[in-house]
This record gives C-alpha cells, structure tokens and sequence, in this order.
C-alpha cells in the first residue's frame, strides 16, 4: 500500500472514531440542547466556544447532540437498506431466470428514480414523523446501487468452483447462499454500508432542512433548519450554520475514503482468487466482475 | 436500434413504475392525510382538476382501487395533476410549468459544466498518477461528502454578503422587465453564477473520480504503449487514445449520477430563493401540499428519465458496439 494510501486510511479511520465517540459520550458533557437561557445570536465566546442561536440556544450542545441522532439516523437506515440490498441482489443472482429479470428490472429502476423527491412524498406526509420512520424512509430508497454491486458479485460466486462442488455434493440453495457465497461477501457488504450511511447521511440532512420529520429532535440536519428559518445564512450567522454541515461534510470524508480503501482490499482479493475456467463452461459477459469494474461498467444493464 | 429500443423499453417501465408508486403512496399512509386537506380546498376551480384528484388520492370515491388506478393514469397522461393547494387555486401543472425552465438551466448548464470539467480533470489526475496530483484525492472526497445547500450557504456569506460580487438570491433582477433583452439576460447570468458554481463544486468529485478510474485502466492497454511508441504527442496519446476510449464509462454511470446531483441541486435553490422547482417542493412540504409534492416527483422523475435516454443516444452515437445488434 502507497503511504498516500494508508494516510488516507488513517484520516478516515481517526474521523470516523472522533465522530462516533462524540455521538455516543459526547452528549453528557454538554449543557441542554433546547435550553433558551444564553444571550441571543452572540458569536463564540468562552461561555459559549461556538456562540448561541436566534433564541440563546448553546451551538456546541447542538452540535453535539445532533451528532448523536444523525449517527442513529443513518446507522439504522444503513443497516435495513444492506438487508433489503442482500435480500434482493444475492436472490436475484441465486434464484436468476425470470426471478433475476424482474428483480433486476426493479432494482435498476429504483436505482434511476431520483430518490430525494421520492422520499419527499413518502415523509412529506408524515408530520413529525420521528428517527425511526425516517431511517426506514430513507432505507426503502437506498438499497437499489448495493444491490446491484453484490447481484453482480454473486452472480460471479454462483459459477466459481466449490459453489458448483457445494450443489454438486446436494447442498440447497438457502445453505450455498449463507455458507458459500454470503462469507465472500462480506467485504463488499462492509464497503456497501459504508456507502448507505453516506446517502443516508446527506438524504437525513436534505429532509431535515426541508423540514420534513421532526424538527425538535437535533440532529445536525434540524440544526441547518433551524438556521435557514432564522435567517442565519443572510444574516451571516456563520457560527451557527457552519459546524453541522462542516460536520456533514468530514463524517461524509472519512466514509469515502474508507469505503474506497475496503473497495480496494476487497478487489485485490478477488483478483488473486479469480479462477481460470476452461472456456467451455465460461459463459459470455459472465467473467468475474470485481467491485470496481461493477462500479465502473455502468452499462451492463440488463433491462 | 436494438440497444436504443431496449433503453426506450427500460425507462418507460421505470415510468410505469414511478407512477404507481406516485398512487400507491398517498394510500399507505395512516389516516388519509389528504381527506383533512380536502377540507381547505372544498371548492375546486374547475371539475376536471377535482376529479383528477380524486382519482389519485383515493378521497369522495366510490369506485374500485384498480378504477381509480385507470382513472389516474389517464389523467396523468393527459397532463391532469389537480389543484395546488399552496398555489390555489393554480392547477398543479402550471405552476410545476413556471417553475420548471429556471431548474432546467440552473441544473442542464451546472450538470454539463461539471461533467466536462470534472472528466478533464479526472483525465489529468490519471495521466499525472503518482504526482502531487494524489493529494487532491482527498480534498475530492472532502467536496463531495458536503450537503449542497450548505455549500450554497457558505458561498453566499463569502461572495455575496462579505465581498459583494454576486447577488444574495433570486434568479434574475426584478426591477428589469422579463423579456429576452441583453440586460436581462445579462442579470440571469449574473444571479446565476453562485448557484450553479455550487452545484458544479459539490457534483465535480464523482465525474473526476470515475473518470480517473477508467482511464487508469486504460493506460496500461497495448494500443496507448504503442502510441506513445510511434512518438505521437503526449496531448494527442491522452486525448485521442486513452482518454477517448475511457469515457464512454463514465458518459455511462452520467445516468446513474443525474438523480442524485438533481436533489442536492434542489435543495440549493431553496437556499437562493431561485425559483425553480426545488423553491417550489419547499413551498409544497411547508403548505402540506400534496397534490403539488406528488406531480413535482413524477415531472422531476420524468425529467431525469428523458435526461438519460439522451445520455444513451450519446453513448451509442460515440461507441459503434452498442450499435450493432447485440446478439
């Protein structure tokens, strides 16, 4: 691995323990998030390190409790849209046929759907709608890309050898997907959650300041609200409206660079096991895609 | 042909199904939030507007659900969206067709600035690999991890506010008179650049990225060696030979990355007050407006549908193999 490589890791891997830390413990060092009692729109001082809002709220409170619901925000919706994504894409290539083409179809579809005005009419009308229901708005439309990447993975699994030796030996299929090909997976599966949380992460913000769901739970998408509903982006405000999104942004850092960092041990992985078929049994298009070519041949859709 | 039919096949069932989900939507949801909605908009300004809405929100009907579908569909086609509400008593089409051209131009120019710039770079941060040019990577990351609104925010306290180079917001300068005049036109570019230059920061990392990472492919291949062996100009190898080979992958994943750079493009024209249709969905989830937020999604979608039936006709008019029929 090139220095620049590991620094990048490195980078990735210490922002994305500051932030988690912050989330987890953070909160029981600051003061009350909702808490009116500070001067009004005062820029940083030593009482108040990031300044207060409109109505004398303390920014750092916010800022740091907000970390804690749009880490859970998207922490859930990863999680669902990864199962939806295994569910849907490993079936798709297990089962293939006429299951793999609507499933395909389907997967492709949802993938060209913009999905931030989708999920506008799906929150939009549930007022006040709470983490929860947000996570799993948010999962139901984040699935579709991971799908796709361990579709075409699994698809290349379904032919290789001790897959063919498990079914050849009577195993069934629900013990060859979770034994044989899911374990295989698992790096893909890793850098594809990384990926949902990103989306899940920017879609939270995009809804919150939209101001879709509910907007007294802080996370640091209500903070950005709050923020454009008060004015603070005309009115220069910047202490208020800067940390949340600067902290968007370097959570959003250290997600991409650890998933192309996963990206790139998971892909040298699979091209020292890629197996030499005979030709005969090599089927066409059928060459074992690694994550980055999946990534990279866009075009391969089969519509 | 046969590629091209395929496509046309592929997006019109993706339309299909967006519209049913636009249907089946409104009918999941507890409590029929439209039913409490209808109670503000009693008198519609013209029956055909009610009737269409009737048929998509399920509310004053007797009919059966697959009635009610075919009832639906049609309207659509027709262009019978119903009333907006936050707009009354505006219909749902007119004003999502007020709003439209602003996103257009915003989002087509921005779209297209930043895919050229960003494949340029990307063929440049690819051939120079190894350099200084690696540092960047992670600033790319950086750029590309933040919420576009919020970049739009920043950029609006840095030019607009502190030095003043640019209007705070609005598309155009109210005082001149809406025609196609120099000094009109003058002022949409003026108000225009801040918004678009943030989309294009915020967009650009993707394009780069993917780029980069074909031609990295490419370059080892034989036919770019060679090349560069016959002593033909650098700009001419990058250009003529690798690069041209590299970016028919990256026009291809054009159509996956539109959806995507239109929401966060969305969301930037709320910060600017610019009035397309991202001013408009904002206007719509404040007003609990769902008429307006459910014809916004299908005009949005059907939008971003049309913009990748064009991105593969470029595919298939630059790479002759989709052309002939793939067997």
């Amino acid at each position: 691995m090139k220095p620049n490589r590991r620094w990048s890791v490195r980078i990735g891997v210490g922002l994305l323990v500051f932030f988690v830390l912050m989330a987890i413990a953070g909160p029981w060092f600051v003061g009350n998030p909702s808490a009116t009692d500070g001067p009004l729109h005062a820029g940083p001082s030593g009482g108040h390190l990031l300044g207060t809002t409109n109505i004398g709220q303390d920014v750092l409170s916010q800022l740091v409790v907000g970390a804690r619901g749009s880490l859970v925000v998207c922490t859930i919706a990863a999680a669902i849209a990864t199962v939806l994504a295994i569910a849907v894409g490993v079936t798709s290539a297990v089962l293939g046929g006429v299951w793999d083409e609507v499933l395909s179809l389907f997967t492709n579809a949802m993938l060209v759907i913009p999905t931030l005005p989708l999920v506008v009419v799906i929150a939009g009308y549930m007022k006040n709608a709470g983490a929860v229901v947000v996570a799993i708005v948010i999962a139901a439309t984040g699935w579709s890309w991971s799908a796709r990447i361990l579709r075409a993975q699994a698809l290349s699994l379904r032919r290789r050898d001790f897959v063919l030796a498990a079914r050849a030996s009577g195993e069934g299929s629900f013990r060859i997907v979770t034994f044989e090909v899911l374990p295989h997976l698992v790096p893909l599966i890793a850098a594809q959650f990384l990926g949902v949380v990103l989306y899940a992460i920017m879609t939270q913000a995009g809804l919150a300041f939209l101001g879709i769901g509910s907007v007294t739970d802080w996370t640091w998408g209500t903070m950005l609200y709050w923020a454009n509903s008060s004015q603070a982006f005309q009115l220069a405000q910047w202490w208020w409206y800067v940390p949340p999104g600067l902290c968007i942004a370097l959570f959003g850092t250290a997600l991409v660079l650890l998933n192309s960092a996963i990206d790139r041990v998971a892909d040298n992985r699979l091209v020292e096991r890629a197996p030499r078929r005979p030709m005969l049994l090599r089927r066409r298009g059928a060459g074992p895609v690694g994550a980055a070519d999946a990534l990279v041949a866009g075009e391969e859709v089969p519509a | 042909m046969r590629f091209f039919l395929r496509r046309a096949a592929f997006y019109l069932a993706t339309a299909w199904i967006a519209l049913t989900l636009n249907f089946i939507i409104p009918r999941l949801m507890p409590g029929n939030p439209v039913q409490a909605l209808f109670a503000r908009t009693k008198q519609a300004p013209n029956p055909q507007s009610e009737a269409a809405m009737q048929a998509a929100f399920g509310i004053n009907t007797h009919a059966g659900v697959l009635s009610q579908y075919v009832t639906y569909l049609g309207n659509v086609l027709h262009g019978q969206l119903g009333t907006s509400v936050s707009y009354y008593p505006a219909s749902v089409t007119s004003v999502i067709s007020a709003a439209l051209p602003w996103t257009l131009l915003l989002v087509g120019t921005a779209t297209l600035v930043s895919f050229v710039l960003g494949t340029l770079l990307g063929i440049l941060s690819a051939w120079r690999r190894g350099s200084w040019v690696d540092h960047v990577l992670p600033v790319t990351a950086f750029l590309s991890a933040m919420p576009y609104f919020w970049l739009g925010a920043v950029a609006i306290f840095i030019f607009a506010t502190k030095l003043g180079w640019f209007p705070l917001s609005g598309a155009y300068n109210t005082s001149i008179p809406e025609t196609f005049s120099p000094s009109f036109i003058a002022s949409v570019l003026d108000y225009g650049v801040l918004p678009a230059g943030t989309i294009v920061v915020s967009s650009i990392a993707g394009w780069l990225l993917g780029m980069r990472n074909v031609m990295l492919q490419t370059i080892p291949e034989d036919y770019v060696l060679l090349a560069t062996a016959k002593g033909l100009r650098t700009r001419r190898v990058v250009f003529s030979y690798a690069a041209r080979n590299a970016i028919l992958p990256n026009l291809a994943s054009f159509a996956l990355s539109l959806g995507f750079v239109v929401g966060g493009a969305i969301l930037t024209e709320i910060v600017f007050s610019y009035p397309g249709v991202g001013y408009v969905l904002f206007q719509a989830v404040t007003n609990q407006d769902y008429p307006l937020m459910q014809g916004l999604f299908l005009i949005i979608t059907i939008m971003v549908l049309l913009a990748n039936l064009l991105a593969d006709v470029a595919y298939a008019a630059l790479d002759p193999r989709t052309r002939e029929s793939r067997r």
